[in-house]
């Protein structure tokens, strides 16, 4: 028998191996720390991107306008693209892990949707509620809209991978019919349109803190991301770890909830971004969740500042709102993850 | 009506044949949906009718007219189009046709200017669209339905996908063009039933006309063609020639029904299932018909009801995307794709 031969040459490349894993460590880290450089610049560079005439110089002349300027309007709107960036990249890859699939995440299953319906319920029950009753009544919403995706999930008989989205995003257009209807009949349709729209433009001190929120929550996504793939292979092989399934689910329903509610509030829909980034790093550096959640946090930023800087510049000095851009070059790229497999087959 | 022998069709189009067999001949419901359909045309024509005749009469016939060649043409578009792709759930709009419809007016207007292209003239400017169309539309989905592994997911998913690139690329050209163009643009294309312009109707019945008597031509092809490639080809069909014929059609079709009314995403999806459903046997000559009379039913009766029960507007398009969605999502978790 074989049995016995395994053992015995097993510790001979875990040894060999140990150097090679921590160059590859530090490799990984120093092209992480690049990352991070790259992103700095592009947010520096959207530091001073804008209508208002601001320059390095006049800022640090002590210019009181040119300040107000910068804290209460640049750097709000920089911080909050870093942090909306990040957070619904790591929400995209959480989802991606709980559904086991590579083509979801919060814009293709209909929580997004569903946050957006809970806004507009608000809305119209309580004319006078506040932003934290809104994010709050959003989170709901989108946990429930998530969660029955994942009730229909269970429910589908073969489970193809292409299957999962497709149902996902047709549980969005169900839902978004729903509340385009009423939105409708309420006169709400424009106000609905900049929460289906992503956009910038209207950050400000006192206005995009909440965001914060969602960092925070990244953070939590990150630790708990390998309990996350564990929860993807199932209930059994989960509980056979000694995790248990359904807190795991509901950690994860709610960060990825929290996430796209509190976007959705402060900013508007960013489509197909934690789908992208997560599959782009995914074809980059591998499948190891631990280390991918840094890349795709580093990346989600990077992706949105470009994109942001793009909207800003391109029709200067009237601005595109990054939703826009974001769906546009995104479908893009999620066509190309489509029809990349096939394409080597023929 | 005699019935001809349909064993051989793929299990995609014969899904129904699992089911007990209904004894209500196909030509039994094309009645009954016509009687349906002309009574709800008539109400819709004389309901709280009063004041100028010479004023609402025309109105009416027009916004009955445009409904009609809409239920039409989405009516036709989605059957055929199931039958070259062999599919139940795929459709032009799935597909992302009319977003490209959208996108192409888009660019003519960002590349000529409105004002250029109005001045055009309607006539001119729609062939010159559907040209395009029709050019772009069968480039790409001829690429899409004849290359190497045909997944049904991976198609669906795409053509999803295409829609949702199509209308971002047109929403970023619409913010990049003049607002006073948008204006023109706009008009262009979000016509809704309530504004439909009597010229453009007269066009767009012509150009129906038109694909209607070549399809007519071909009408003994569609059978043919819902066998498969391989079992038509034996049987004598130009399989490579009547797919891109009806490609061709279907462009057509969905290019004056965007045109009109503007893009309706489920209308043809809910239409066509109706349809099968209703018919024992699959044949085009039942299906056509029923397939268009349960349309008009759906436009006419639903806008009725939207409009003198509820007391609403437009919001039609906004219903169907619900139960249109509703029911494509069943297809879906019935297993009806493979």
């Amino acid at each position: 028998m074989t049995a016995p031969a395994v053992p015995a040459e097993k510790p001979a490349p875990a040894s060999a191996a140990a150097p090679l894993e921590r160059r590859r460590f530090l490799r990984s880290t120093a092209a992480l720390v690049l990352g991070v450089c790259v992103v700095v610049l592009l947010a520096a560079v959207s530091l001073f991107v804008g209508v208002g005439d601001l320059s390095l110089s006049s800022l640090m002349s002590g210019d009181p306008t040119t300040h107000m300027l910068f804290w209460v309007s640049q750097l709000p709107r920089t911080l909050s693209i870093v942090l909306a960036g990040m957070a619904l990249s790591v929400a995209g890859l959480i989802m991606q892990l709980m559904a086991r699939n590579k083509f979801v995440e919060p814009s293709t299953v209909g929580t997004v949707e569903s946050a957006q319906l809970g806004i507009l319920a608000v809305t119209v029950l309580l004319p006078g509620a506040s932003m934290f009753l809104k994010m709050s009544t959003a989170s709901v919403f989108a946990a429930a809209g998530t969660a029955l995706f994942l009730l229909i999930l269970r429910r589908i008989p073969l489970r193809n991978t292409l299957i999962v989205p497709l149902v996902g995003i047709m549980l969005g257009g169900v839902i978004s019919a729903v509340t385009t209807f009423f939105a409708y009949r309420t006169d709400l349709l424009q106000t609905l349109n900049s929460w289906m729209i992503g956009d910038f433009s209207g950050v400000l001190r006192g206005r995009y803190e909440l965001l914060w929120i969602v960092g925070a929550l990244t953070l939590i996504g990150y630790l708990a991301a390998d309990r996350f793939t564990v929860a993807g292979m199932g209930q059994d092989f989960t509980t056979n770890l000694g995790l248990n399934y359904n807190r795991v689910m509901a950690l994860g329903l709610v960060i990825v909830s929290l996430i796209s509610a509190v976007v959705v509030v402060s900013v508007g829909s960013i489509p197909f971004l934690g789908l992208i980034v997560p599959n782009l790093v995914s074809l980059l550096i591998g499948d190891n969740v631990r280390r991918a959640v840094p890349w795709v946090a580093v990346f989600g930023a990077g992706f949105v500042l470009l994109c942001d800087i793009i909207g800003r510049t391109i029709r200067y000095p009237y601005e595109i709102p990054v939703g826009v851009v974001v769906s546009a070059v995104g479908s893009v790229i999620f066509l190309y993850l489509l029809l990349r497999k096939r394409g080597s087959h023929a | 009506m005699p019935e001809t022998s349909t064993s051989a069709l793929p299990a995609a189009l014969t899904e129904h044949r699992r089911r007990p067999v209904r004894t209500v001949p196909a030509g039994f419901w094309i009645i009954v949906l016509g009687v349906v359909a002309a009574a709800l045309v008539a109400v819709f024509m004389t309901i709280e009718l009063r004041g100028n005749l010479g004023y609402a009469l025309p109105r009416r016939a027009v916004k009955v007219g445009s409904m009609i060649l809409v239920a039409y043409a989405v009516g036709v578009s989605t059957v055929l189009f199931q039958t070259v792709t062999a599919n139940r759930i795929l459709t032009p709009s799935i597909m992302g046709f009319d977003a490209l419809y959208v996108l192409i007016q888009t660019v003519l207007v960002f590349a000529l200017g409105g004002g250029a292209l109005l001045s055009l003239g309607a006539p001119i400017r729609f062939c010159l669209e559907v040209l395009l169309m029709v050019g772009f539309s069968f480039l790409l989905y001829r690429w899409l339905f004849t290359g190497g592994g045909k997944s049904l997911h991976l198609m669906l998913l795409v053509g999803i996908v295409f829609g949702t690139m199509f209308r971002g690329f047109s929403s970023l050209l619409q913010r990049l063009i003049d607002p006073s163009e948008f204006i023109i643009l706009q008009d262009l294309f979000f016509a809704s039933f309530n504004n439909v312009d009597a010229a453009l109707l007269g066009y767009s019945a012509a150009a129906v006309a038109l694909v209607s008597a070549v399809a007519w031509r071909m009408r003994h092809s569609f059978d043919v063609l819902a066998l498969g490639r391989e079992t038509a080809v034996n049987l004598g069909v130009d399989h490579k020639r009547a797919v891109t014929a009806t490609l061709i059609i279907c462009s057509v079709l969905v290019a004056v029904s965007t045109a009109l009314v503007g893009p309706v995403t489920f209308f043809g999806l809910l239409i066509a299932s109706l349809a099968y459903q209703l018919c024992a046997k699959f044949r085009h000559a039942s299906v056509l018909p029923i397939a268009v009379l349960l349309g008009i039913i759906a436009l006419v009766g639903g806008q009725l009801v939207l409009e003198r029960v509820f007391d609403f507007d437009t919001a039609l398009s906004i219903v169907i995307e619900f139960v249109g969605g509703i029911v494509f999502l069943i297809l879906l978790l019935r297993g009806n794709v493979k």
